[in-house]
């Protein structure tokens, strides 16, 4: 039985520091001056109406996007050639063409895991979302909710010290949804960092330990989730979750 | 008509009879023509994954380079190859003109550009569905594109059959590098030519039909292939 601490480099990613980023596409700024602090423990939800700039700063967080102005610095940084610490779960997943258990296996091979210890993470990752029965089966053809569950154990196999989700549960119906959260609250408990993005305000305040609050690409509000979702402090926040709250 | 039907009733009973003459031809042509599909492929689909993935000073030259390729003409090509491999041309010395092997060369290079041309439009838009999935996991542009090649394979088989086929059905450069001399370089299209200005209608015509028998087959066969594994792998 390996440990997430043994397959993982001794300094820790976080905390994960931005100032001042800047995102543009042209001359639209989709991020305008965040700066904040994501550090471990805690589980990040990061909210905000449509085009508020929600992905994108997961991707920026992630590294999939640079910014154009300002910096993004991990406390010790990843080092390029060196498998990653940090994964992410996309809104679509996306599956190569093969089995679910190659699937895991493939994202462990990338990573320079050693070839005999990779099937053995693979199904122990495969058991962790409960998929151990289709582990044979071709990714492509799972239903909605199994892929999202398999793109999740891609990211678990890796012992990742932080997961980004972005909007994990957007297409899935609450059956789904709930093993999702399930596996996400296991991550957490097993020391993992999440940061997601989340349109469902009752997965925010059943996930979430602060939120992050997004508005025209500024963070508008930044509190724990249960203050914030029952006394919001901007005016921005507060009419988002008018508009958005059911009571 | 009548002579069609004549010549179509002596064709099938050639074919029937397992004639040799015949079948040296279709043996050859296939020789010649798998061998450069073989070629084109190591080339091509290299070329075309990389063009896909890789971003890299004159990668859109190359792609338009590679798409106005892909209509090259045969004899254009089996020109070019002949003033290589001519006594007096710079590859004169090894001696491979009217050699099947000039054959394969002239039909390698006629169907690389296709198949690298058609690989590089299926792998770029797989590339954009799985570029941050990929890159997120930390893979290499070189290991993108391995993976994209062996993900796409399903796409990729029916695009090989095209440049098989191309291949297989092309006259003009293996007549002019091959020289068409029988039992050596005589192939199927170039046969058909011959025997039909001869006057020798029953061979053209059986060939005629063995020709358009594989393609189909092959054909047949890659469409039961791609939907048997869209199925199976989605």
């Amino acid at each position: 039985m390996t440990t997430a601490s043994d397959m993982r480099a001794p300094l820790t990613l976080l905390p994960l520091r931005l100032e001042d980023v800047i995102f543009a596409v042209g001359s639209r700024r989709i991020i305008d001056g965040v700066s904040m602090t994501l550090g471990a423990a805690t589980r990040t939800m990061i909210i905000g109406p449509n085009g508020a700039g929600k992905s994108v700063l997961l991707r920026l967080c992630h590294g999939l996007l640079r910014p154009t102005a300002g910096t993004i610095r991990w406390h010790s940084p990843e080092i390029g050639g060196a498998p990653r610490r940090q994964a992410m779960v996309f809104q679509r997943p996306v599956l190569l063409r093969r089995s679910a258990l190659a699937n895991v296996i493939y994202a462990l091979r990338v990573a320079g895991i050693a070839p005999e210890k990779r099937e053995e993470h693979a199904r122990e990752a495969l058991r962790t979302v409960g998929l151990e029965a289709l582990a044979g089966n071709p990714a492509r053809v799972l239903s909605g909710g199994e892929q999202q569950r398999l793109a999740l154990a891609r990211a678990w196999a890796l012992r990742p010290e932080v997961l980004f989700l972005d909007e994990p549960t957007a297409s899935l119906d609450p059956g789904a949804t709930h093993e999702i959260e399930k596996v996400i609250g296991g991550m957490h408990a097993a020391g993992t960092k999440i940061v997601m993005v989340t349109h469902n305000l009752g997965q925010a305040r059943r996930l979430g330990d602060e939120i992050v609050f997004l508005h025209q690409g500024r963070i508008a509000e930044r509190a724990p989730a249960d203050r914030f979702l029952k006394h919001p402090e901007s005016p921005e926040a507060a009419q988002f979750l008018e508009g958005e709250l059911p009571w | 008509m009548n002579s069609i039907g004549a010549a179509g009733s002596q064709a099938l009973q050639l074919i029937a009879s397992g004639d040799p003459t015949l079948l040296g031809i279709v043996l050859l042509s296939l020789k010649v023509s798998i061998s450069a599909v073989l070629i084109a492929c190591a080339i091509g689909l290299p070329i075309g994954a990389i063009a896909a993935v890789g971003r890299f000073p004159g990668r859109h030259a190359l792609i338009v380079v590679l798409n106005a390729m892909m209509g090259l003409p045969p004899v254009v090509v089996g020109l070019v190859v002949y003033l290589l491999l001519s006594r007096a041309g710079p590859l004169g010395e090894m001696g491979l003109l009217f050699t099947p092997t000039a054959m394969v060369i002239a039909q390698a290079i006629l169907i690389t550009p296709i198949i690298a041309g058609l690989a590089r439009q299926v792998i770029e838009d797989a590339w954009s569905e799985y570029r941050e999935q990929l890159r997120s996991l930390g893979e290499t542009k070189l290991g993108a594109a391995i993976t994209l090649l062996w993900d796409v394979r399903f796409s990729l088989v029916t695009l090989v059959l095209a440049g098989f086929g191309r291949a297989a059905a092309e006259v003009g450069a293996v007549m002019i590098v091959g020289g068409n001399i029988a039992g050596v370089t005589r192939v199927m299209t170039t046969a058909i030519a011959l025997e039909t200005s001869k006057g020798d209608l029953p061979l053209a015509l059986g060939l005629g039909l063995v020709l358009l028998a594989i393609v189909l087959a092959l054909n047949a066969a890659a469409y039961v292939v791609k939907e048997n594994a869209q199925r199976r792998y989605g």
